[in-house]
């Protein structure tokens, strides 16, 4: 009977929705240490990296199915439920093209040509900066329900994503950049491994695209 | 008359039981708001509680304990057995206490109100009969059960939609809410010190004039608003909790006013839910003294204080536990929500408490908890709960009814 009031409240999805964007982040930033780590050819430390890498991938997949499990259809929220459990799905994409990406450099013991080698470390810190910028701006969720998504702190989220958007155009001009790079070298190299560079380029590159996206879904929970 | 004697006591102690199991349940209802969105600690909480709880039961509690002492029952067709009265009043009591303990075991979500009308409803249409009960004035507590937690509910999302166009979607929150908190503070006080002047006091030998009623009640609620805005003043932003909106130090200014609310809503809750135990008992005690039923005097204090004072036994010896348990489960109600569904809830229950209306204060507390929602203002309210306290209102009547009807059939047996 006591507890009458107590029940209709259901599990919020708020703190564990911004728990799942800061474990997709932490697993996202890894990639630094990793590809230093892979230029500088210390393939030891790369492979500890990576395990640290796998990890946060699991226990991002964890929250995400524990978010899932309570996130059942007779909740009533201000946002639709579908809208959160996209927001979630591109966040969880985040650590799953991390997980891939070092993977591939991993499995191939692949080297990153010095001529493009800085180049690619700067590709890679701004599309982990796009992730840090999708962290944050998830991180006024809490603020954004508090404040009934209207008002002053709309505006203030809303120019989070607008910087969000302005790093991805940056990381999409980076990769042109790169790949012209890596155009004018590949006639030397080995093909396979010029397919595979230019692969781990676009799964880097979709590191950023999943923040946008990030950024998009918050968006729709601002129309509301 | 030794049987007078009888019949006193054992209404005495059943009230008293009845009483207890409010302080020990029904009470963490109405003040978990306020430990769960953290304005209150436990202790304060336990506090507030037992001081408004009692002083709602004996100031305001008179008028619903006349309606379930002579307003369901048609006691002219008991002058020449005012001793089935007895019975079935001692029924009543035993079973909404036996149905509340079966539903509290198996966490049922059930309301006292529900249960004990229920119960007089069903030992007076079958141990009495059908014409003995007056369907009118229980039609009206029926109704009264639907409209209670719409108005609440609706009352809850103005409040909330006013807060959020003038604090909350501003460019400067923090400043709003020290601006406009402390004129809530004054309407919420206002709002409980009218009604309670208006209708309550009469019976404790104060009988101020329309006019000085409304001066009195202003002038209370304007010295409470002015406290409240000397502590509103004083709160700085936390920097270590705190991002650019200062939405946290904005909870803890209505923090304050929830204080306020809080005090309303045990003032509130006392001061309906006390008749549920002792409007049966003030039932049996006309009965007993004069040997007759029909007498329409007030319901004497003596009776109102057993009602309260049990109300705070109930909760200085189980109930804290139970507000504590349910306070930590309502996190998502934090102050600005909270204050709205609490403003709202005690406002609804003490003006049925002033016309006499016994309502379920739980039930109002939900509707006003899903007005807020209805204005977005909660993170997750579960639709499946909703259902289960909407079915659960449906059976309880029936359920106490019954068990009144079993009870009554022993009694007569049993009792001189």
């Amino acid at each position: 009977m006591a507890n009458m009031l107590a029940n209709i409240f259901g599990s919020s999805p708020v703190v564990p929705l911004e728990k799942h964007m800061g474990i997709a982040f932490d697993c996202a930033r890894q990639l630094r240490g990793f590809f230093a780590a892979v230029v500088a050819g210390n393939w030891d430390e790369a492979a500890a990296v990576r395990t640290q890498i796998v990890d946060l991938e699991r226990e991002a997949d964890k929250v995400k199915k524990e978010i899932r499990l309570h996130l059942s259809k007779s909740l009533f929220m201000p946002v639709p439920r579908e809208d959160l459990l996209e927001l979630l799905l591109v966040q969880d994409k985040i650590a799953n093209r991390t997980k891939d990406v070092s993977g591939i450099v991993i499995g191939r013991k692949m080297v990153i040509p010095e001529s493009i080698a800085e180049l690619f470390l700067g590709f890679v810190d701004r599309n982990v900066a796009a992730a840090k910028q999708a962290r944050k701006s998830v991180r006024e969720l809490d603020e954004l329900f508090t404040a009934g998504f209207r008002g002053n702190e709309v505006k203030l989220v809303t120019a989070m994503i607008e910087e969000l958007d302005c790093i991805e155009t940056e990381t999409d001009d980076q990769q042109v950049a790169l790949r012209a790079a890596l155009f004018k070298i590949e006639a030397d190299m080995n093909p396979i491994d010029v397919v595979f560079i230019y692969k781990v380029i676009d799964l880097t590159g979709e590191i950023a695209d999943m923040a946008e996206r990030v950024g998009r879904r918050l968006e729709l929970l601002l129309s509301h | 008359m030794e049987a007078e004697f009888v019949y006193i006591g054992l209404a005495a102690l059943f009230g008293l039981f009845m009483a207890w199991g409010i302080g020990a349940n029904d009470v963490a209802n109405a003040m978990a708001t306020s430990v769960g969105s953290k304005a209150l600690t436990i202790k304060q909480a336990i506090l507030v509680a037992a001081v408004f709880e009692f002083l709602g039961a004996v100031l305001a509690g008179g008028e619903v304990t006349s309606t379930i002492r002579s307003g369901i029952v048609d006691a002219g067709l008991l002058v020449d057995t005012p001793e089935l009265l007895v019975y079935g009043m001692l029924a009543s009591l035993l079973a909404a206490g036996t149905w509340l303990a079966i539903a509290s075991a198996n966490g049922w979500p059930v309301s006292t109100t529900h249960s004990i009308v229920g119960a007089i409803v069903g030992f007076a249409a079958v141990g009495l009969g059908i014409e003995a009960v007056h369907w009118g004035q229980v039609g009206t507590i029926v109704i009264s059960w639907v409209v209670s937690p719409l108005t609440a509910g609706f009352i809850a999302y103005l409040i909330y939609q006013s807060v959020l166009k003038l604090i909350l979607h501003q460019d400067d929150p923090l400043e709003k809410a020290k601006r406009y908190v402390p004129v809530y503070i004054f309407f919420a006080a206002l709002t409980i010190t009218l009604v309670t002047i208006l209708k309550g006091l009469t019976h404790v030998g104060l009988d101020l004039s329309l006019h000085n009623s409304y001066y009195l009640a202003i002038g209370i609620a304007a010295v409470i608003a002015l406290i409240g805005a000397v502590a509103v003043r004083n709160i700085r932003p936390d920097k270590k909790a705190e991002k650019k909106q200062h939405f946290h130090t904005v909870e803890r200014v209505f923090g304050i006013l929830m204080i306020v609310t809080a005090c309303g809503m045990a003032f509130a809750h006392g001061s309906n839910d006390v008749a549920n135990a002792i409007g049966p008992v003030a039932a049996i005690i006309s009965v007993a003294h004069t040997g007759a039923v029909a007498s329409k005097s007030a319901v004497s204090i003596w009776v109102l204080v057993l009602g309260g004072g049990g109300i705070v036994i109930g909760l200085a010896t189980y109930g804290w536990k139970v507000i504590a348990t349910v306070g930590q489960k309502i996190t998502q109600l934090t102050p600005s929500r909270g204050f709205a569904a609490e403003l709202a809830a005690a406002t609804t229950i003490v003006i049925a408490s002033g016309t006499g209306l016994p309502i379920s204060t739980t039930h109002t507390l939900v509707g006003a908890v899903l007005g807020v929602g209805l204005a977005r203002g909660i993170e997750a309210i579960d639709l499946r709960v909703v259902g289960r306290i909407f079915v659960s209102w449906v059976v309880t009547i029936p359920a106490g009814a019954l068990l009144a009807i079993v009870f009554f059939t022993i009694l007569k047996a049993v009792l001189p």
